[in-house]
């Protein structure tokens, strides 16, 4: 039999986030977003609720809720500042995956502990200068000395990288091979040669905060080798893949907050002296925006168990990724057009997440790689 | 220490009330822990902490009613009775006799209950049933300490901080100030759910519905009437003072 309905606990995962979310972050968006700073007390918070620990088994300190419960969970954080939301979601994502899906046992006994309690944060380290969409065309090197890698080059626009511990680091050990070239390893951030960078300014994702990263004679141990050598490339976009429906709920949830603050809104709102919810135009606009969201949360939903039942998820996971960002952007437009003029000022949320929605066409791949990454998929068999 | 924490799941205060055919409609309508039970159940388990022991939580009222002990658990109680019986729901005089007889063979070395419940906002169930079980009771507390036998509380008394020493068994209510409450944590809403939850009906607690029926006539439910805007006054002092008496006693007829 068919079931669309949510595990008990993990409703009660889901009301729970929503209360801590309603609460103690969303009252202080507007602090994040002027400060550019997630306020300590928020984090520390949001360490004890456990909500670093999405993505880690329970045998390493985490939850074990499984791609469904994240995907849950991370709905509810959508519906707050994104910047909040991406300081958490990086880390949980990209940040701890790699460790998750491709470490060894040592290596998970050693960082998944901590990184489940928050004391640790994760970060992934993939796109340079000249990588962006071009994903393996790196120029950070790491070159076998003895029983360490000598990592050289620079990466930018690195999530979290101001405030994490452990960054999964793609760079090249066989610039001959191409994409087969490249390995990923664990780099703490107190090792020799490792600098950061300056803060980046950005148009949204305020209190998030990327940065560039320097390696510099960065004398990585052989042991943090995370996977084979020659496998990083494959390995950067399992954890990428796996971040996407994450990414995708995220969005989910603040489509779901940008619809009720319109339809909120379009009832409140006088104009020609009736509410603006009467104008079948503005009906339109929420049907559409209430219909999307819906086909968003399905997909997402699926995808997650998807992954669950561990079956391959690259074409559906890109396809999730796309439509998630999409929809939330077409979403966020007609939120500022219902909303009109105040949905311009920044002293109301709807302008954040216009600005916020704009960066998930772009970032863990633009929608134009999703879209040939589904492609390809597609032409498989006639290959 | 054993501490049972009496507790009752209420309208999430920023639900409007809507009254259809006499009785308040519940018709999409967010439920809570009564917030003063809230306090009750964060000191429950700081105490529990500190001195170890073990949380109960007990509640009368509907299956809807476990969503509010299952948060409670989550926060860290250890387990919960819920008394789900149609039969034995009425008014403080019924619910109070039933927490009794639910009590009155289990250990229990301290009660903490709300202050007062923000739905009905009696306050009686506290003292009562400390009353049925014949222990010493101090409510609206602020602050509490145990050390051994030995209880101290703070009260507050309109304003006033009254210091209240007392013994073991006791029974406290809980007022604003206590604490302030944890959220639930994400592993502890997992762990919730499998902490013992005892279902009972009349028949497990041997009571007699007719024996502890409500004495309590409701006539009517009604919403308070509508308040029209205040009217502000202008122009010279003295003037305004003359047109003030002159509305209070021509308008509002109450001078």
């Amino acid at each position: 039999m068919m079931n669309f309905e949510l595990p008990k606990d993990i409703q009660d995962l889901k009301l729970g986030v929503r209360d801590f979310i309603d609460n103690e972050v969303d009252p202080r968006s507007m602090e994040i977003e002027e400060t550019d700073q997630i306020p300590q007390e928020i984090i520390e918070q949001s360490k004890e609720m456990g909500l670093f620990a999405l993505s880690i088994p329970e045998e390493y300190g985490g939850l074990g809720i499984g791609m469904i419960g994240k995907v849950a969970v991370s709905e509810e954080l959508g519906r707050t500042h994104n910047g909040y939301t991406t300081v958490i979601g990086g880390h949980v994502g990209i940040g701890s995956v790699g460790i998750v899906e491709l470490g060894n046992e040592e290596q998970k006994r050693k960082y998944l502990p901590d990184m489940a309690t928050g004391e640790r944060i994760g970060a992934f380290a993939l796109t340079e200068p000249s990588a962006g969409s071009h994903a393996y065309n790196l120029k950070t090197t790491a070159v076998k000395k003895g029983d360490k890698y000598i990592l050289n080059g620079s990466k930018h626009y690195i999530t979290n990288a101001l405030i994490a511990d452990v960054f999964t680091v793609m760079a090249v050990t066989d610039p001959s091979k191409g994409p087969k070239g490249i390995t990923s390893f664990i780099v703490d951030k107190n090792t020799p040669g490792f600098v950061l960078g300056k803060k980046e300014k950005k148009m949204g994702l305020h209190g998030s905060h990327s940065a560039e990263i320097f390696f510099e004679d960065c004398e990585v141990p052989a042991e943090n080798l995370l996977g084979a050598e020659g496998q990083g490339y494959t390995n950067a976009l399992k954890i990428l893949a796996n971040g996407r429906a994450g990414m995708a709920a995220r969005n989910l949830g603040s489509c779901d907050k940008l619809l009720e603050m319109s339809l909120d809104f379009a009832h409140m709102r006088i104009q020609f002296g009736k509410p603006i919810f009467e104008q079948q135009i503005i009906q339109h606009y929420l049907a559409e925006m209430a219909m999307e969201t819906e086909a968003l949360r399905s997909m997402t939903y699926r995808v997650a168990w998807m992954v669950d039942q561990k079956m391959n998820v690259i074409k559906e996971a890109a396809m999730v990724k796309l439509l998630g960002s999409e929809t939330y952007n077409r979403v966020a437009d007609k939120a500022v057009q219902i909303h009109g003029g105040i949905g311009y000022i920044s002293e109301y949320p709807i302008e954040r997440f216009y600005r916020d929605a704009r960066i998930t066409r772009i970032y863990e791949g633009t929608s134009e790689i999703q879209k040939n990454i589904i492609a390809a998929q597609l032409h498989k068999k006639y290959a | 220490m054993n501490i049972i924490v009496c507790l009752k799941q209420t309208f999430d205060t920023e639900e409007k009330i809507v009254i259809e055919n006499g009785a308040i409609s519940e018709d999409g309508v967010e439920f809570i822990i009564n917030p003063y039970d809230e306090y009750a159940v964060e000191e429950a388990i700081k105490l529990r902490d500190e001195v170890g022991g073990e949380v109960t939580l007990v509640t009368v009222g509907p299956d809807r009613a476990e969503t509010a002990l299952r948060t409670a658990l989550a926060m860290g109680a250890d387990r919960a009775v819920i008394v789900n019986d149609e039969e034995l729901f009425g008014d403080q005089f019924t619910t109070a006799k039933v927490l009794a007889t639910v009590l009155k063979d289990r250990e229990y070395d301290l009660i903490i209950a709300g202050n007062m419940a923000v739905d009905n906002g009696s306050g009686q169930i506290g003292p009562r049933l400390a009353e049925e079980l014949n222990i010493p009771q101090v409510t609206t507390i602020t602050k509490i300490d145990v050390d051994g036998n030995k209880v101290t509380c703070e009260r507050d008394v309109e304003g006033d901080l009254e210091i209240i020493e007392t013994t073991l068994p006791v029974l406290v209510t809980a007022q604003q100030g206590l604490n302030e409450p944890r959220y639930p944590s994400l592993p502890g809403i997992m762990k919730a759910k499998k902490k013992p939850m005892e279902r009972l009906d009349a028949s497990d607690l041997n009571l007699d519905p007719a024996a502890v029926q409500s004495p309590t006539v409701v006539e009517e439910i009604y919403l308070p009437a509508k308040k029209d805007a205040g009217k502000i006054l202008s122009g010279d002092l003295a003037d305004q003072v003359k047109e003030l008496v002159q509305l209070l006693h021509n308008e509002a007829k109450v001078v």
